[in-house]
């Protein structure tokens, strides 16, 4: 009796390892959940991180915001996950989160072996160095950086771009590689590193929070792409639509100049593209077709603003960080920011 | 005999009904790990997740700073690998042999009828035990790095040292020809004095008279290596530290993670062996000591022939998992940057996003060095453990 029970039991064991994982819709079961699980970082101001009252904010926090909006009609249906870089794939791989918007660079590897998709470009960024001019005074230049001991993040991209950018200039250097931001800062500003290297928005975030923030330079040089925006799961394209969508949808609102104010009056415009954008349209079944609601720009809008609202209110002329807008303006300005057509 | 009742005589038969069980349970155990790892390979493929150990020929493309054996960027991932390796074997035994002498001299001295050492070493003991590791590390690193001067105003030590919040930077052998002839005669020393060692043994049990063997070892060893340096021409030179742009340049650097780790790490566990030392010492029995003086033997003979023999039979085990735990707790490494295997692995991993692939490499790796030293320790234990004639 015993032995049947043990190789029931075993048989259980069995069936359980083998049930494959199902590709799963995951517009379908955010909506059965009625939440959206949304992998950020573990806190960086203007990008993601909680403020005084412990509410998540930042740029790609309002990503999250917009999608939850399209989505679910409701920007605060979102349950953050604060992923530091080495968990943040495998988080998003193992389908414990639903997006991964946590300033992440888009490469091909990432999409080639990792099963990842990269959905949209929320901010143009690239890898600078930041030096403390009163300890280290006369340097201007990266090239001038030889010898020097640099404290890096562990995982970013910029741990590769600094070897390749230093190798190539047959520069020297010593680095010093970190874990957590926390620690990094830290530990530069303790002056155990001569140069603190990142993307250059979180330079000038990190610059912030140094002890003397007016001491310490940024370089000019950049010696890097890093477009960084909302990543997927490769395999369920419905999803990878939704969010593409709706970051193009917060892009093509400030090429149309709709804006949180105005997003009401701009549903009885008398321009066709503008009604189309904001499903106004008769018999307009874009929104629909996507598995969302046919208004659902509006309820993005509504939400969060457009892009360049998100901009300055996070990073831009609004914030602490006051970032230009640069190569993040609309490419009717001369920036990269272009929305694919909705038509 | 029918079918039926030769089955039950072998069924009846318990030697060989464990034997068949533990077969089936073994079989059993393997045939589910393997299901587990077929269907976590599938799964992977189905995602569009690369896997397999490929990738440690690939280019690794990061620095780590100070490797022990030759690395750049341009090495392969497994090089990167071994070379956090390495740092968490130099951290682990720097680590152990620091404890030990920490733990044995604290363990003794809480036993020593000096009032005021007695209390300081129970001082020592109850600070260290009961602060988290983590807390320690970040202790010593914050500390070297907030008190240490900037490297322009190192502090100059005697014997070409500096010492900034760099790291202690000092002067760095360079061997030359000659130096080979040197060490082999230094191997020799040591083992003529083992032999010395066995014939002095051999003779006091014989005659009974003692023979001072320490220090003539010591004598034989340090005169006969000198006296080959000498004839060889010195074969050894020194890079010394002079003042650079940004740093310090020549000799070795000792960085502050490695200090702050190596300080963290040693003084905790030293707290935990301090007491194993003092619980093996007090688990001897009073009458050896008593029946040892009653013989006329020294208090420092009574220590160290008497005392500490039997104690070493109630330490060593738990000293063992003492050592466990410092070579485990060597992971903390990653809380300051020092570029240990988990360090460097964490990068690996983010750099290739294989996560299953790294984690089956760390845990085989913590693993087999605590087996190592789980052997090690089992066989001295064995050789200090009571003989029954």
């Amino acid at each position: 009796m015993k032995s049947r029970f043990l190789l029931a039991l075993l048989g259980g064991a069995v069936c359980a390892a083998t049930a494959a994982a199902a590709p799963v819709d995951t517009l379908q079961s955010i909506k059965a959940k009625g939440s959206l699980a949304c992998g950020v970082s573990t806190g960086n101001p203007g990008f993601s991180a909680t403020d005084d009252k412990g509410e998540w904010k930042g740029l790609d926090v309002d990503f999250c915001h917009a999608v939850s909006a399209a989505v679910l009609g409701d920007p605060s249906k979102v349950k953050y996950n604060p992923l530091s870089s080495k968990v943040r794939f495998t988080a998003l791989q193992s389908g414990e989160i639903d997006i991964l918007s946590r300033q992440t660079t888009w490469t091909a590897s990432r999409e080639a072996g990792l099963g990842l998709m990269f959905a949209g470009v929320m901010y143009y960024d690239g890898q600078g160095f930041m030096v403390n001019s009163k300890k280290v005074s006369g340097v201007t230049s990266a090239k001038q950086l030889s010898g020097a001991t640099v404290c890096v993040l562990t995982g970013t991209t910029g741990e590769l771009n600094m070897a390749d950018y230093f190798k190539a200039n047959k520069i020297e250097f010593s680095p010093v590689v970190f874990e957590k931001i926390e620690e990094a800062k830290a530990a530069y500003d303790a002056g155990r590193c001569d140069v603190y290297t990142d993307d250059q928005s979180n330079l000038y975030s990190a610059r912030l929070s140094l002890a003397a923030p007016a001491d310490h330079v940024v370089l000019p040089e950049i010696i890097s792409k890093e477009p960084v925006g909302p990543v997927v799961r490769q395999g369920d394209d419905r999803w990878l639509n939704v969010v593409k969508w709706t970051y193009f949808a917060l892009v093509q609102a400030e090429e149309f100049g709709i804006t949180q104010a105005n997003v009401e009056e701009m549903k009885n415009s008398s321009n066709p593209e503008i009604k189309r954008l904001l499903g106004q349209e008769a018999g307009a079944t874009i929104g629909t077709d996507f598995g969302l609601s046919s208004d659902f720009v509006v309820n993005v809008i509504k939400a969060v603003g457009n892009y360049g609202e998100i901009f300055e209110r996070n990073i831009g002329q609004q914030s602490p960080l006051k970032i230009e807008r640069g190569k993040n303006a609309l490419w009717t300005q001369g920036g990269l920011q272009y929305a694919m057509p909705f038509r | 005999m029918s079918v039926h009742n030769r089955m039950s005589v072998l069924m009846n038969n318990s030697a060989l009904r464990g034997v068949a069980i533990q077969v089936l349970l073994g079989m059993a155990m393997l045939s589910v790990a393997w299901v587990i790892a077929q269907n976590a390979a599938g799964n992977l493929q189905r995602a569009n997740i690369r896997s397999g150990f490929d990738f440690l020929d690939a280019r690794a493309g990061f620095e780590i700073a100070r490797p022990l054996i030759q690395y750049t960027s341009d090495s392969t991932y497994g090089r990167a690998l071994v070379v956090g390796l390495l740092n968490t074997m130099l951290i682990a035994a720097t680590g152990i042999v620091a404890a030990t002498i920490i733990g044995f001299l604290v363990g003794i001295g809480r036993l020593s009828s000096n009032w005021l050492i007695a209390r300081l070493c129970a001082l020592y003991v109850e600070v260290f035990r009961n602060l988290p590791p983590l807390l320690l590390v970040f202790f010593w690193y914050l500390g070297i790095l907030s008190v240490l001067p900037q490297p322009r105003e190192s502090l100059r030590l005697p014997l070409n040292l500096f010492l900034n919040n760099r790291g202690l930077t000092f002067p760095a052998p360079v061997p030359s020809e000659g130096l080979g002839g040197v060490a082999a005669v230094f191997v020799a020393g040591l083992l003529l004095s083992f032999v010395l060692a066995r014939w002095a043994r051999i003779r006091q049990a014989k005659t009974g008279r003692r023979f001072p063997t320490l220090l003539v070892s010591v004598g034989l060893v340090v005169v006969l290596t000198t006296v080959a340096f000498v004839a060889a021409g010195a074969p050894l030179s020194f890079n010394y530290p002079v003042a650079g742009t940004f740093n310090i340049t020549g000799g070795t650097v000792l960085g502050p993670e490695f200090i702050s780790l190596f300080m963290a790490l040693s003084f905790y566990t030293a707290s935990f062996i301090a007491e194993i030392v003092r619980a093996g010492i007090q688990g001897v029995p009073k009458g050896q000591t008593e029946a040892a003086k009653a013989l006329g033997l020294k208090p420092s003979a009574v220590m160290s022939l008497i005392v500490i023999p039997q104690a070493f039979r109630i330490i060593i085990p738990p000293l063992t998992s003492q050592y466990l735990n410092l070579t485990k707790n060597s992971s903390l490494a990653i809380a300051v940057g020092f570029s240990d295997l988990i360090a460097v692995g964490g990068t690996t991993l983010n750099q290739t996003g294989q996560a299953i692939e790294i984690i089956a490499i760390w845990m085989l790796i913590y693993l087999t060095l605590s087996v190592m030293t789980s052997v090690f320790m089992n066989w001295f234990n064995a050789k200090v453990a009571l003989v029954e004639r």
